[in-house]
């Protein structure tokens, strides 16, 4: 069977531990984490947890169960694309020398982000959006030269009816 | 400090839950981060059961749990204390047990500091309760304690754990009674989908070889006798795993005795060739399926389970059930009450003829020659006790000749370590069941390995006049493993003599029990009489026959009905 990436987002109650109990899960299980956001809702009471990760329909179908087993987890949701938006945000910066700076502001420009910070040899950029745009500019940055990057891992809500 | 009026210390909060919560008994061993709650359990009329290793109170626990039907309860100090009782919380865990341990921890202030006699047992138990919590204000206190007896017994039942600073079991509050538990994120479904329901009928009905295959579920559901009801009605065998063991009647003639790894020949030749399967409180461990993807190959698999993650995790199947097991059965025997299935047994007689051949072609024999074998140590106990004794096991060899060979006709009779298989393990359980059923006659059937891994525990047996019986089928090896290395590894035995053991009969003595021991035939009978008979606790030691094997076996990763027959 094949496996294929699934983003499950999940109301979690807002205690100590919790992110232990869902992360231990998946080491425990075998189950992998591709990426990992954590952070409270409206209510303080309850987190919501953004969970990327990789698996064929059967080991899928254990994760969400077993996921809902954990006695503070509230709801567990598989984000398919077609129903939720996705996005992802990073910080990229990226070697600037003067030969280069028109360059990477065209591409800022291009993928509408921001240059956040700036130095004599860097820009630091941030960028918003799917896995595809994060894909396309990290691969066009990346022959000017990435020093470093720092991304959020997807966050993903429902659409509601229009 | 005189008592303010109506405030409690956090230690008189955990006296009231629990009282509140029915519990008589408590499995216990005391230390510096629980004094405080063993000087108001003193003033309590709890009893309290001093084991001799916090491991012997979580197996006894464990024990006590199966044989009342109640939740068992364990006490235990921070540190070692805590450590010390994660073999049977794990073991409970797997075989979902209803407990709730209570751990002491070191005072709040003091969590993180490396403190003496710390350890972050919530973070070492996480994958092992069904849930866990850590006190840390003694305002949560009583409603901590509530959910925990909630969250053990309810749905599939599992072992809580409560970790409660010293601090807090001093402190005082004003103390409210707390509301009763309602958990947002928790809801076990126990009514089963009706028109899932109806598809079961549909299945019986089309069914040329069907077959029912009862797991520990249904004992822990209590829902034996509609089991045993709806198999009569539908005239389907019956196989179990070691877990289910006494779901239905060991004597029926419907009964195929186990399944798996070392279960009957008829079991697993129809588990091989049935066409419906109907699994309830089961989870499909690998020593029951063999290799999965040959696993009843021909059948379509109803599951029933009140735990969705059992279903469809190991073997596919063609009808999930969620529900609590008894009250489906319950449900399937309303809907087919109105059915009459008077040319069932009919229908099914050359499926019911075939498994009664394999039964005479695949019997469990053995030749009781000049030596004793163990099979006839455990089947003499069961025609002296009349099946009526409640039987725990240790593990290994001990505990296959036991689910072979003692057939059980009532549920919670069978007590085992069956999901960790922890060696150790029977003599704490026959106490915590002997506390629970003071009037039965409790047995341990042991080997002489796993015997010595909480032999501490018969100086508790002694200290509350708890006359359980040890039956070691003493075949001075680590029998199991020797098996494997047999039948696996060329006879190349690495480690598992087991010549170097004491004296069981001075051991008991020593103890203050009563030592017996057989090395004939002969005197089987006679010892087992006068070690049961007795009103003290005994120990009786047979020297069996050192390389008897446990047949049938399924070598793992085969196929069911491929079995090593003697
Ligand atoms: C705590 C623990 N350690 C190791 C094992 C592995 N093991 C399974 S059966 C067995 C041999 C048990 O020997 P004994 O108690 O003499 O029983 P026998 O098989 O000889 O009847 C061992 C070592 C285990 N199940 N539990
Ligand atoms: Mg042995």
């Amino acid at each position: 069977m094949t496996e294929a990436k699934h983003v499950i987002t999940m109301l979690v109650d807002n205690q100590p531990g919790v992110l232990a109990r869902v992360v231990g899960l998946f080491s425990g299980r075998g189950f992998n984490i591709e990426s990992l956001c954590v952070a409270e809702t409206v209510n303080p009471e309850i987190s919501r947890i953004t969970l990327v990760t990789r698996a064929d329909p059967l080991v899928m179908e254990q994760i969400q169960k077993q996921l809902r087993k954990l006695i503070n987890v509230i709801k567990v949701r598989d984000m398919d694309k077609s129903k939720a938006v996705q996005r992802e945000m990073a910080l990229i910066c990226v070697k600037a020398k003067p030969e280069h700076r028109a360059e990477v502001l065209r591409i800022v420009d291009i993928f509408r982000c921001k240059v956040v910070d700036t130095g004599t040899e860097h820009f630091i950029i941030e960028v918003t959006g799917d896995e595809g745009k994060l894909a396309a500019i990290i691969n066009l940055l990346k022959p000017i030269g990435i020093k470093k990057i720092a991304r959020t891992g997807i966050v993903a809500l429902f659409r509601e009816p229009k | 400090m005189k008592p303010i009026e109506n405030t409690l210390t956090g230690a008189q909060i955990l006296m009231t839950i629990l009282q509140e919560e029915g519990v008589d008994t408590l499995f216990g061993f005391p230390g510096g981060a629980v004094i405080d709650i063993y000087d108001e359990l003193a003033r309590t009329p709890i009893q309290h059961i001093l084991v001799r290793h916090e491991q012997g109170a979580v197996h006894a626990a464990d024990g006590y749990a199966r044989a009342s039907g109640k939740v068992g309860v364990c006490l235990v100090t921070s540190g070692p204390g805590a450590t010390n009782t994660v073999t049977g919380i794990a073991s409970a865990y797997m075989d979902s047990i209803p407990l709730v341990i209570i751990t002491g921890q070191v005072p709040t202030q003091l969590i993180g500091n490396d403190a003496f006699q710390e350890v972050d047992i919530v973070g070492i138990t996480r994958p092992c309760t069904k849930h866990n919590y850590l006190v840390k204000r003694i305002e949560d206190l009583a409603q901590i304690l509530k959910e925990a007896f909630y969250i053990a017994r309810s749905g599939r039942p599992g072992p809580v754990l409560v970790d409660i600073p010293k601090d807090i079991t001093k402190k005082r509050i004003a103390y409210t009674p707390v509301e009763p538990v309602r958990l947002k994120s928790y809801n076990p479904t126990y009514q089963p989908n009706l028109w899932q329901l109806e598809k079961v009928i549909t299945l019986i009905r089309e069914a040329q070889r069907p077959m029912i295959f009862a797991g520990g579920g249904v004992i822990l559901s209590k829902g034996s006798s509609e089991l045993t009801a709806f198999a009569r009605k539908t005239s389907m065998p019956v196989t179990t795993s070691l877990m289910g063991m006494g779901a239905f009647p060991g004597t029926d003639p419907l009964c195929l005795g186990m399944i798996g790894m070392h279960g009957t020949y008829r079991a697993n030749m129809a588990t091989g060739a049935c066409d419906l399967l109907i699994a309830v409180g089961v989870r499909f461990d690998d020593r029951v399926t063999g290799r999965t993807d040959a696993f009843a190959a021909q059948a379509k698999i109803v599951h029933i389970d009140i735990d969705p993650t059992s279903i469809r995790k190991n073997v596919q199947v063609s009808l999930p059930l969620v529900g609590d097991c008894r009250i489906t059965l319950s449900e399937l025997n309303r809907l087919i009450e109105a059915i009459d299935f008077g040319d069932l047994a009919e229908q099914r007689r050359s499926w019911l003829d075939q498994i009664n051949q394999w039964k005479q072609t695949g019997a469990l024999n053995y030749d009781q020659t000049t030596v004793i074998k163990p099979q006839y140590v455990v089947e003499t106990l069961y025609h002296l006790t009349q099946g009526q004794a409640i039987i725990t096991t240790e593990v290994g060899q001990n505990q296959m000749w036991a689910a072979q060979y003692y057939h059980f006709d009532h549920p919670d009779h069978f007590i085992t370590s069956g999901g960790l298989g922890v060696m150790g393990f029977g003599l704490p359980a026959a106490i915590g069941a002997q506390v629970a059923q003071p009037g039965k006659l409790v047995v341990d059937i042991a080997g002489d390995g796993s015997i010595q891994m909480n032999i501490q525990e018969m100086a508790t047996a002694i200290q509350y006049g708890l006359p359980v019986k040890v039956v070691i089928l003493n075949n001075r090896y680590l029998g199991m493993v020797r098996q494997w290395q047999e039948l696996f590894y060329d006879k190349r035995y690495a480690c598992t003599n087991m010549e170097y053991a004491p004296d069981f009969v001075k051991l008991a003595e020593a103890y203050g029990a009563l030592g017996l021991r057989a090395t004939t035939p002969d005197q089987v009978e006679s010892v087992l009489k006068q070690g049961l008979s007795s009103p003290q606790a005994a120990i009786m030691d047979f020297w069996v026959d050192r390389e008897e094997c446990v047949y049938p076996m399924v070598p793992a990763g085969a196929t069911l009905t491929e079995m090593l027959l003697i």
